[in-house]
């Protein structure tokens, strides 16, 4: 039977309303699930924030067995490595970046670019697996003592070399973020117009003069932003790390030296955790992480939406 | 962009020096951003051969087919982890794509003002928070409350992983279908409703599909949610409210154990995460591949 004209159009009209509803209450559903996410932390952690207070953040006693929580070793283990990370992908990924976008010809940026990007799809747990056996090992007997003998004035690269430690932690974490921070570099460079580079040459400079006077500096804020962004994932990244760290909640001068990590403490402890304010230490690391990547992400989002705000 | 920006060289070129030597030092430069691209690119073939040599050793067919047995007896395999992961990541591929879909559809047709800027913040943002963090919500509202671990809670936590990738491509998917067609379909009479299930999306799926299998690749592979949500399990699991064994939290353990025979098993693992990860990387890219050429 043909429905009236009216009866359709009152049925496509509910629909519609059911429809809009559905698609609105997901919206709404997303934005209320990261609220939940945070408040379950803040909940989690409770405990532990009413015990510890802000003196949480810089007590350098991680001590389970005597309930003494401060989170101060851990930080210290999170951005020392996650600083070599950045200092290391930072320099390799801006200049790949620069060769991918301008130097190098099609035929060869396309390819290399592809791996490089795949180096963003291997799970983190696989380059554990590579750190723990491949490069700690390397590390112990090639790369430490080489750099021992060449630096081993500086209390950097002093001191027993176990293999794992700070040193071997960053170099994984670079690996890591290094797709970051050559994809986004070559496209906030490739996105640098044409002309300032034309000029550039036609008032003489070299290729290399045009790239680290002119368009480095036009993509500085982007650069930066894919830096930021970086720095996020080194500074959250969990499995990885806590297969090379070497998992000790102390702060020594140097890189060679076992560390922890925020993330790893909460990896390696948390289904160990007996008593019920260790739990809510833990959470409070997890908030702690929660918090810093949110901010870093949310600044980096605000860099990169200034980059490519006109196209 | 305004060319107003471009800050002048602080110092004209450098015209004491002669045009040889800044020749010379331009191509020992463009050499070394050369040396970087390679080193990076270098750097992934070796964990690619370390993993394929080392795995394809632990690999046959028990690896597949048995389930892991104690140190010392040979012959054990992953078959429980394979199948454990395939059920979380499964189960979270359905939470996490209606609703994605949902809310890319809200982002590319309906939003406006504060709501739709603060989803389209979010889902950014969310895509850089800590994996671990997000473990850590899924263990705070799934596993305490029921003191009960289970794969339930894991392929939650997935789901909020892998929602802002499925999100925002469905969104730029969704948006990039002409306007005319919605138009078109709604100038026919359909309602809004018909016109975006049964004209836009279909136009979008491909796009849609890339996303879903690029947040699938995100989470397969991902570990650290799993310690407190899936936990793991030596024996065959196969309902989602239990503990489940995980190919990645297998391999995992494995590598931080003192056991050489154990540690093989670790490299036979990682090799088919990473040859799983890489085939939905490959696949993603292809479906789109046809529509870029057109």
């Amino acid at each position: 039977m043909i429905l009236s004209l009216r009866k359709r159009a009152e049925r496509a009209h509910r629909n519609d309303r059911v429809f809009l509803g559905i698609v609105y209450g997901s919206a709404g559903t997303f934005v209320l699930l990261i609220l939940a996410l945070l408040v379950q932390l803040i909940l989690g952690s409770w405990q532990s924030i009413r015990t510890f207070g802000f003196a949480f953040l810089w007590t350098s006693q991680w001590n389970p067995v005597t309930s003494q929580f401060g989170a101060l070793p851990l930080i210290f283990g999170t951005v020392v490595s996650s600083f070599i990370a950045i200092l290391l992908a930072g320099i390799v990924g801006i200049l790949a970046a620069a060769f991918l976008s301008d130097f190098a010809p099609r035929e060869i940026a396309r390819p290399l670019s592809f791996i490089i990007e795949l180096l963003a799809a291997v799970p983190s747990v696989v380059y554990g697996l590579w750190g723990l056996f491949v490069l700690a090992p390397l590390m112990r007997v090639a790369i430490g003592p080489f750099l021992q003998h060449v630096l081993g004035w500086s209390p950097l690269f002093s001191g027993p070399i176990y293999g794992v430690g700070l040193l071997t932690a960053g170099i994984i974490l670079a690996l890591m973020i290094l797709p970051t921070v050559t994809a986004i570099s070559r496209d906030v460079i490739a996105a640098i117009p044409q002309d300032l580079r034309e000029a550039s040459m036609a008032l003489g400079a070299t290729k290399w003069e045009t790239m680290r006077r002119v368009v480095l500096p036009a993509a500085k804020t982007g650069i930066f932003g894919a830096l930021i962004l970086a720095l996020g994932r080194a500074v959250g990244e969990t499995i990885a790390a806590t297969m090379v760290i070497g998992n000790r909640p102390e702060i020594a001068a140097s890189l060679f030296a076992p560390s922890y990590t925020l993330a790893s403490v909460i990896a390696n402890e948390f289904t160990e955790a007996t008593t019920d304010v260790y739990l809510s230490a833990l959470l409070e690391l997890g908030l702690l992480l929660f918090i810093v990547s949110f901010i870093i992400n949310a600044l980096a989002r605000l860099m990169m939406w200034t980059v490519f705000r006109g196209r | 962009m305004n060319v107003t920006t471009l800050a002048m060289p602080e110092r004209t070129a450098p015209h004491k020096t002669s045009i040889h030597i800044r020749r010379l030092s331009s191509a020992f430069g463009v050499f070394i951003t050369g040396l970087c691209a390679s080193a990076a690119a270098l750097a992934m073939l070796i964990i690619l051969f370390y993993v394929a040599v080392q795995g394809s050793q632990a690999l046959n067919v028990g690896f597949f087919t048995h389930l892991p047995r104690p140190v010392g007896i040979d012959g054990g395999g992953v078959a429980n982890g394979i199948v454990g992961s395939a059920i979380t990541v499964g189960i979270a591929t359905l939470i996490a794509t209606p609703v994605g879909v949902l809310i890319g559809i809200f982002l590319a047709l309906f939003a406006r003002g504060a709501l739709a800027e603060s989803v389209r913040f979010l889902a950014d943002v969310l895509s850089g928070i800590p994996s671990i963090a997000i473990g850590l919500f899924a263990y705070a509202l799934l596993v305490a409350p029921l003191h009960h671990f289970s794969a339930i809670s894991a392929a939650f936590a997935f789901a909020v992983l892998m929602m802002p990738i499925i999100i925002r491509t469905s969104e730029s998917a969704i948006a990039s279908v002409p306007r005319t067609i919605r138009e078109g379909a709604l100038a026919l009479g359909l309602s809004s409703y018909r016109a975006t299930m049964h004209v836009i999306i279909p136009a979008a799926r491909p796009a849609i599909i890339t996303g879903v299998l690029l947040g699938i690749a995100r989470i397969t592979g991902e570990t650290a949610p799993l310690l407190f949500t899936a936990f793991g399990s030596e024996f065959w699991e196969l309902n989602p409210k239990n503990p489940m064994a995980e190919l990645a939290l297998q391999v995992f353990n494995y590598a931080i154990s003192p056991y050489d025979s154990w540690h093989r098993q670790a490299w036979g693992g990682a090799l088919i995460l990473i040859v799983a990860v890489f085939a939905l990387n490959l696949i993603a890219r292809a479906i789109l591949l046809p529509r870029r050429q057109r």
